[in-house]
C-alpha cells in the first residue's frame, strides 16, 4: 500500500505555484473541492489557468478566485450564472476558452489515458472549429480535439482511503474522475477517509493510482444553486 | 399570442415514445417531464451524470449532491444510475439517447441553431449543447416564435454564432409546430389554438411552407 494521506488542504496544495494550470472537478457547485479552493485563496497565488466546467457563482466556489483576480485564464463549458465571470470576460481582463462540455470531459480523460487527440462531431461548423483539423468519418465531418493536461488536478469525492481510492456520491461525480486521471499531481479531498481495505474494491470509481495526495475535508457548505422543491400535497 | 411555455412543453410531450431515453435542456424543455402521456415510459438523462432523473424533491429530501444540468435539485427514480461526464457524453455522442429537446435564440430554415452567445453582450457558454446537437438524430427545439423585441427567431440564416449546423428537425413554439425539411424551409404542421396562418407567416422570417389551407390546431 502506498500512503497518500496529507494533513489538510494547505498541506495538499502547498506546492501549487502562481501561473500553474489547475483542473478542478465539479458541475456548478456540485462536487467542487471546497477546502482546496479556500486554500488557493489563502495562498494568494495568481496567474492561474483553471480548467473547470463552470466557474462557481459570484461568491462561492471558483467565484472566490475570480473576485480576487487570481485567475488569468478559464477553460470551461458554461459560465451562465456567474456575473463577475461574464464581466471579466467581456472586458478582456480574463482569457476564456469555452469548450463543448463533452469535448471538455473527453479531453481530460484522453490526457489521463495517454491519448493525445481524438475526433468529435461536436462544434463542427461553429466558431470553435476554427483552425482545427476536419476529417470525414462515415460521411460526417469531425474536428480534432487535443488532450488537456494540467500541473495539478483537484477533485472532491465522498469516500476515500489513504491509498487514494475514491467513491463519489450522486451527481457530484461529474468531472472529478476524469480530472483525477489528467493531473500530473492529483489532490483529492473527501468527506470520509478510511483505511485501505475498508472500501469494497467492487464499488471504487477512481483507482488510487491516479491520486497523489488525499485528505479528509472539513466544514463542507455544499451550497445549492437552484433549490427546487416539489410542494404538491 | 398563442400558447404559453407550459403549452409548448405539453405539445412536445406528445412526441415522446415508449422506451426512449430523452435529454431535456434548461428552461422550457425541463417542463416536458411534467406532461408525459399515460402509457408512455421514458427515462430522462441529464448530462451532468444521471439517467433515471425524477421530479423535484420534497423539502426534507433536498440533496446538494443530486442536481440536474440546470443545477436544480432533483430526485432519482428506482433504477437510476450516476456516471461521470465522459460516460454521459458517450451516451449522447454514441446516439444512445433517442430525443434531445433544447431551447434556442435562433433557428435557420436549414436546421442551424444558435443558443449560446450574443457577441459583446452575453456569453453563457455552450455547455453540452454543441455535443448534443452534433450527435442527436432527433432534435426538437422549444422556444417562443419571436424574441423580446418581437423579431422572428425562425430565420433564413442565423445571425448569432452557431451551436450546430443542419441538425434541428422540429420546432414547437407558442404559435406553431414546424418541421424543417431536408432541402430547407419551415413546414407548418400545426397552429396554436386561435392563431391564424397569416399570423404565423408574419412572425416567420425564414421560408415558411404551407402545404394546405387546412392546417390543424394543436391538441393540448
Amino acid at each position: 500500500m502506498i500512503e497518500k494521506k496529507v494533513l489538510n488542504a494547505a498541506d495538499g496544495c502547498k506546492d501549487i505555484f502562481s501561473g500553474a494550470t489547475i483542473m478542478l472537478g465539479g458541475f456548478g457547485l456540485c462536487g467542487i473541492p471546497e477546502n482546496c479552493i479556500q486554500a488557493l485563496v489563502e495562498m494568494k497565488i495568481n496567474g492561474l489557468t483553471c480548467i473547470s466546467n463552470n466557474a462557481g457563482v459570484d461568491d462561492f466556489g471558483l467565484g472566490y478566485l475570480l473576485q480576487n483576480k487570481q485567475i488569468k485564464k478559464m477553460i470551461s463549458s458554461y459560465v451562465g450564472e456567474n456575473e463577475e465571470f461574464e464581466r471579466q470576460m467581456l472586458s478582456g481582463e480574463l482569457e476564456v476558452d469555452l469548450i463543448p462540455q463533452g469535448s471538455l470531459a473527453e479531453r481530460c480523460r484522453a490526457a489521463g489515458a495517454g491519448i493525445p487527440a481524438f475526433f468529435t462531431p461536436a462544434g463542427f461548423g461553429t466558431e470553435i472549429s476554427k483552425g482545427k483539423e476536419v476529417r470525414n468519418f462515415n460521411g460526417k465531418p469531425h474536428i480534432l480535439e487535443t488532450a488537456l493536461n494540467a500541473d495539478f488536478a483537484i477533485v472532491k469525492a465522498w469516500k476515500g482511503d489513504t491509498a487514494g481510492n475514491l467513491i463519489y456520491k450522486g451527481t457530484a461525480r461529474n468531472f472529478n474522475p476524469l480530472m483525477a486521471m489528467a493531473g500530473k499531481i492529483t489532490i483529492a479531498e473527501v468527506e470520509e477517509l478510511v483505511s485501505p481495505g475498508e472500501l469494497d474494491p467492487n464499488q471504487i470509481h477512481t483507482p488510487g493510482i491516479f491520486i497523489q495526495r488525499i485528505f479528509k475535508g472539513s466544514n463542507y457548505e455544499k451550497r445549492i444553486e437552484q433549490r427546487t422543491v416539489n410542494e404538491n400535497k | 399570442m398563442g400558447i404559453d411555455k407550459i403549452g409548448i412543453a405539453k405539445r412536445i410531450a406528445q412526441e415522446l415514445r415508449n422506451g426512449w431515453y430523452v435529454n431535456l435542456g434548461i428552461g422550457i424543455p425541463t417542463l416536458v417531464a411534467n406532461y408525459i402521456p399515460d402509457g408512455i415510459n421514458v427515462e430522462f438523462q441529464s448530462e451532468n451524470g444521471i439517467l433515471g432523473m425524477g421530479p423535484f424533491p420534497r423539502e426534507e429530501n433536498v440533496d446538494a449532491d443530486l442536481i440536474n444540468a440546470g443545477k436544480q435539485t432533483i430526485t432519482a427514480l428506482p433504477g437510476a444510475v450516476y456516471f461521470d461526464s465522459s460516460m454521459s457524453f458517450a451516451m449522447i455522442r454514441g446516439k444512445h439517447v433517442q430525443l434531445t429537446v433544447l431551447g434556442a435564440m435562433e433557428v435557420s430554415e436549414n436546421g442551424d441553431i444558435a443558443n449560446w452567445k450574443i457577441p459583446g453582450k452575453m456569453v453563457k457558454g455552450m455547455g453540452g449543447a454543441m455535443d448534443l446537437v452534433a450527435s442527436a438524430e432527433n432534435i426538437i427545439v422549444a422556444m417562443m416564435h419571436t424574441n423580446k423585441k418581437g423579431e422572428s427567431k425562425l430565420l433564413e440564416n442565423c445571425s448569432l454564432p452557431l451551436t450546430g449546423v443542419n441538425c434541428v428537425k422540429k420546432i414547437v413554439t407558442n404559435l406553431a409546430v414546424l418541421n424543417i425539411l431536408p432541402d430547407g424551409g419551415f413546414e407548418l404542421l400545426e397552429r396554436a389554438p386561435g392563431v391564424t396562418i397569416e399570423a404565423i407567416k408574419s412572425a416567420t422570417k425564414g421560408k415558411l411552407i404551407v402545404n394546405s389551407s387546412e392546417i390543424p390546431e394543436m391538441q393540448l
